[in-house]
C-alpha cells in the first residue's frame, strides 16, 4: 500500500465526486417521498433517460453546453407525462401499489431507451475545456470530475438556501414535517408534490447528463445506480436535504475508501452499514421529521 | 405389365426419395440473449450467423427457430429443453454467457445433439467439462490471453499490474496471461478484481495501479465496463506514463467509438480484427458492411463461423445430429479470421491470435494489427475426446 500524501488526495477526491452524483440523485428521491410518501423506484430510469437524452443532444449540436441544459428538461418533460398518466392516480393507493407500479415502470422506460438507443453502451465527448487532467495542489486529477464535484456543490449550496430562506422552501417543508395540517394553513399541497417532482426528475436527468461522459450510457444505469440511491435515502433519514447529503458523504466515501483498503469487502460494506443503521436507527440518521 | 408397373412405382419411389432428400432441412435452434445486457452481442452474432448461411447459397437448408436465453442459467436451461425436446432442433447455437454454458451442458451431453458455442468462453467448457456434443467456433477465455503474456514479455516489458472484473471469466483471462507472463520472466506487481457489474467508477481502482508505477496495465472488460474504464484511464492522466494493454474486447469495434481518442494507442490481444489483410476477409467484411451499414465485430465473426461449421458438416453429408457431431469434429477451412480448426481433442477452435493497436483515422478509430501467434490450441486440461 502507497501512503503518500498524493494517493490519499485523490482517492478523496474520488469519494467526493461519486458523493455528489449520489446526492443529485437521492435529494429527489428523498423530498418526494418525504413530502407525499411516494416510492420512485423508476428515478433510476430517469437517471438513464438523462444519460441518453444528453448522448443524443451532445451528438446532434455538437455542445456539451447544450446537453447538459436540455437533458434535465427533457427528463422533466417525461417525469410530467409519468405524473399525469400514473402517480396522480396511485397517490392514494398504497405504498405496495405504488412500488410496484413504479418498479414495472423502470423495465418499460429500459425497454423505450433499449428501442431508441439500441443495446450497445454509448460515450459521451466531454467538453474540451474539461476534457484531460488538471494539476491542483501537486495532484493529477481529471478536471471533468472536479466539474461533477462543482455541479454538486453549487446544486447543494442552491437547495438548502430555497429551502431554508425562500416562501417555497418553507412550505415544502411544513409538507414534509405535516402535510394534513400544512394543508389546513391553505398550501396546495399536490401542486407543491407537483413542483418538487419535477425539480427531482430534472436533477436525476442532470445527474445522467453528467455522468454519461465519465462513465458511458447503458441501459443498465437505471438498475446499478437505483439500490446505492435507496441506500442512501435510508441511511440519511427521509424527507431531509441534510440526511441526502450526510448519506451520499457516507456512502460515497465507503465505497470509494472500501475499494482502496479492503478491495475483497468493497461492494458488502455499504449494506453492513445499511443494516446497521436500521437496526440502531430504522429512521435515518438525520430524518425531516422527527 | 406387372414389371413394368413395378419398374414404374420404383422409378416413382425413387424419385420422391431423391425429392426428400434434397428438401431434407437440417433444423437449429439459435439459442442468444435478446434482452438484458449481452443482447447487443446477441444480434451481432445473429447477424454474422444469417449472412454466413446466405453466402453460402444455403439458407434454404436450414431452418432457424430463435429463442431468448436473456443470459440467465435458468431461463437458458428451458429454452434449450423447449429446443431440443418441442421443436426436435439437429443442432444448437449460440450461447453468449458462460454460465448459460455451464448450465445447458449436462442437459446437451445428455440430449445427444451437437452444440456450437458462439461466444461463451469458460475454459472448462472444452477442458474438464468437455463434451462430445458441444462445439466452441468462438475462443477460449485463456487461449485470447496466453499468447499476450509471452508477447509483452518480447516487447521488453518487465513489469504490469492487473485488473478485471470479479467473476469466472475475469480470473481466468487474467490468470493465463499472468501464467505466460511470468514465465517469461516477467512479474506481476500488483492486481485488483473489481466488482463485476457494480464498478462504474474505476477511479480509485485507477489511483492504485497508477501509484504501483508498473511497466504497463492490462486488463480484461468489456461492454459498457470497458467504455468507462478506457476513458477513465485517460482523464486521470494514467495514459502518458503507463501503456495499456488488454485482452481484445477491451476495445472491440463494436464499441470503441463510444471510448473515442481515449483508446488511441491501447494495444490488446484477440481472434478477429477487422482490418485483417486477407482475401476472404475483405470480401467478409465488404459483404458484412454492405448488408449492415456497419464494419462486422468478433462477435459478427463467431456467429459467421458457427454457421460456416454447419454448412461445412450438412456440405460432407451430416444431416441428423449424430452425423453433424461427427462431422463437426473434424471441420477446418480459411475464413475471416484465417485459418480455422475444430481441435478434436477437446473441440475448441484452434486459431490465429492477433495483437493490434487501435489507431485514429481522421475522426474514427481503426486497428493496427502489430503482432500475430498462429494457430493457437489449448492445452487438453483433462478433456479427452479422442
Amino acid at each position: 500500500m502507497v501512503a503518500s500524501a498524493d494517493f490519499w488526495l485523490t482517492q478523496f477526491l474520488n469519494g467526493l465526486q461519486l458523493s455528489m452524483l449520489l446526492f443529485l440523485l437521492s435529494i429527489g428521491l428523498t423530498i418526494i417521498f418525504g413530502l407525499m410518501h411516494f416510492v420512485n423506484l423508476a428515478h433510476g430510469a430517469l437517471y438513464m433517460v438523462g444519460a441518453y437524452a444528453g448522448v443524443s443532444v451532445a451528438a446532434s449540436l455538437g455542445n456539451y453546453w447544450a446537453a447538459l441544459l436540455a437533458a434535465p428538461l427533457a427528463v422533466m418533460l417525461v417525469g410530467i407525462v409519468l405524473y399525469a398518466l400514473v402517480i396522480r392516480r396511485m397517490r392514494r393507493s398504497g405504498p405496495m401499489n405504488q412500488v410496484l407500479v413504479t418498479f414495472g415502470l423502470i423495465f418499460v422506460i429500459v425497454d423505450l431507451v433499449r428501442i431508441v438507443w439500441g443495446d450497445i453502451a454509448l460515450g459521451m465527448e466531454q467538453p474540451a475545456i474539461l476534457s484531460g487532467p488538471a494539476e491542483m495542489f501537486g495532484v493529477v486529477y481529471p478536471a471533468y470530475r472536479l466539474f461533477i464535484i462543482g455541479v454538486g456543490f453549487v446544486v447543494m449550496v442552491a437547495l438548502s438556501l430555497v429551502l431554508s430562506r425562500t416562501q417555497i422552501g418553507a412550505m415544502v417543508r411544513a409538507g414534509v414535517e405535516n402535510d394534513a395540517m400544512a394543508s389546513c394553513l391553505g398550501i396546495n399541497v399536490e401542486r407543491l408534490f407537483f413542483v418538487v417532482f419535477c425539480v427531482g426528475c430534472a436533477l436525476a436527468g442532470l445527474a445522467g447528463a453528467i455522468a454519461a461522459p465519465a462513465f458511458s450510457a447503458t441501459p443498465s444505469m437505471a438498475t446499478d445506480i437505483l439500490i446505492p440511491t435507496l441506500i442512501v435515502v435510508v441511511i440519511g433519514g427521509l424527507g431531509s436535504l441534510r440526511g441526502a447529503i450526510a448519506g451520499s458523504l457516507i456512502v460515497g466515501f465507503i465505497q470509494t475508501f472500501g475499494a482502496v483498503v479492503l478491495p475483497g469487502l468493497a461492494s458488502v460494506l455499504v449494506y453492513v452499514l445499511l443494516a446497521t443503521i436500521l437496526i440502531f436507527r430504522p429512521v435515518g440518521l438525520l430524518p425531516a421529521r422527527s | 405389365m406387372k414389371n413394368f408397373v413395378c419398374a414404374a412405382l420404383g422409378a416413382v419411389a425413387s424419385v420422391s426419395l431423391i425429392a426428400n432428400a434434397a428438401a431434407a432441412e437440417v433444423k437449429v435452434g439459435l439459442l442468444l440473449p435478446k434482452s438484458g445486457n449481452y443482447a447487443a452481442l446477441g444480434k451481432e452474432i445473429e447477424d454474422g450467423f444469417v449472412m454466413a448461411l446466405e453466402d453460402a447459397g444455403m439458407s434454404g437448408d436450414f431452418v432457424l427457430v430463435s429463442e431468448d436465453s436473456e443470459a440467465k442459467p435458468p431461463v437458458g436451461v428451458a429454452k434449450a429443453r423447449k429446443l431440443v425436446l418441442q421443436d426436435e432442433v439437429d443442432a444448437m447455437v449460440g450461447i453468449v454467457s458462460s454460465a448459460v454454458l455451464g448450465a445447458v451442458r449436462d442437459f446437451v451431453d445428455g440430449a445427444m445433439v451437437p452444440l456450437v458455442v458462439a461466444n461463451a468462453g469458460n475454459d472448462d467448457a472444452t477442458g474438464a467439462s468437455c463434451s462430445k456434443y458441444i462445439f466452441r467456433v468462438s475462443f477460449s477465455n485463456g487461449q485470447v490471453n496466453r499468447p499476450m503474456g509471452s508477447w509483452m514479455a518480447e516487447q521488453g516489458i518487465k513489469t504490469v499490474y492487473t485488473m478485471a472484473p470479479d467473476y469466472a471469466a475475469g480470473h481466468q483471462m487474467i490468470d493465463a496471461f499472468v501464467e505466460s507472463f511470468t514465465k517469461a520472466g516477467g512479474e506481476i506487481v500488483g492486481s485488483e478484481y473489481t466488482p463485476f457489474g457494480k464498478t462504474q467508477d474505476f477511479g480509485p481502482y485507477l489511483t492504485k495501479a497508477k501509484a504501483a508505477s508498473p511497466d504497463a496495465i492490462f486488463v480484461f472488460y468489456a461492454g459498457g465496463e470497458a467504455i468507462s474504464f478506457v476513458k477513465q484511464y485517460d482523464s486521470f492522466g494514467i495514459k502518458q506514463d503507463i501503456p495499456l494493454y488488454g485482452s481484445g474486447f477491451l476495445t472491440s469495434p463494436l464499441y470503441v467509438a463510444a471510448e473515442g481518442p481515449a483508446a488511441v494507442g491501447v494495444k490488446t490481444s484477440l481472434h478477429y480484427v477487422p482490418t485483417l489483410d486477407t482475401p476472404e476477409n475483405k470480401a467478409f467484411v465488404a459483404a458484412f458492411s454492405g448488408k449492415f451499414g456497419r464494419a462486422p465485430s468478433e462477435y459478427a465473426v463467431q456467429g459467421y463461423d458457427a454457421a460456416r461449421v454447419l454448412v461445412e458438416a450438412v456440405k460432407a453429408g451430416a444431416s441428423d445430429r449424430e452425423s453433424i457431431a461427427e462431422a463437426l469434429s473434424s471441420v477446418s477451412y480459411t475464413g475471416p479470421r484465417g485459418p480455422l480448426t475444430i481441435d478434436p481433442a477437446t473441440h475448441n477452435v484452434v486459431q490465429n491470435i492477433y495483437v493490434y493497436e487501435t489507431v485514429a483515422d481522421g475522426d474514427a478509430l481503426t486497428q493496427k494489427i502489430i503482432g500475430e501467434i498462429g494457430e493457437v490450441r489449448d492445452p487438453a486440461n483433462g478433456c479427452n475426446l479422442q
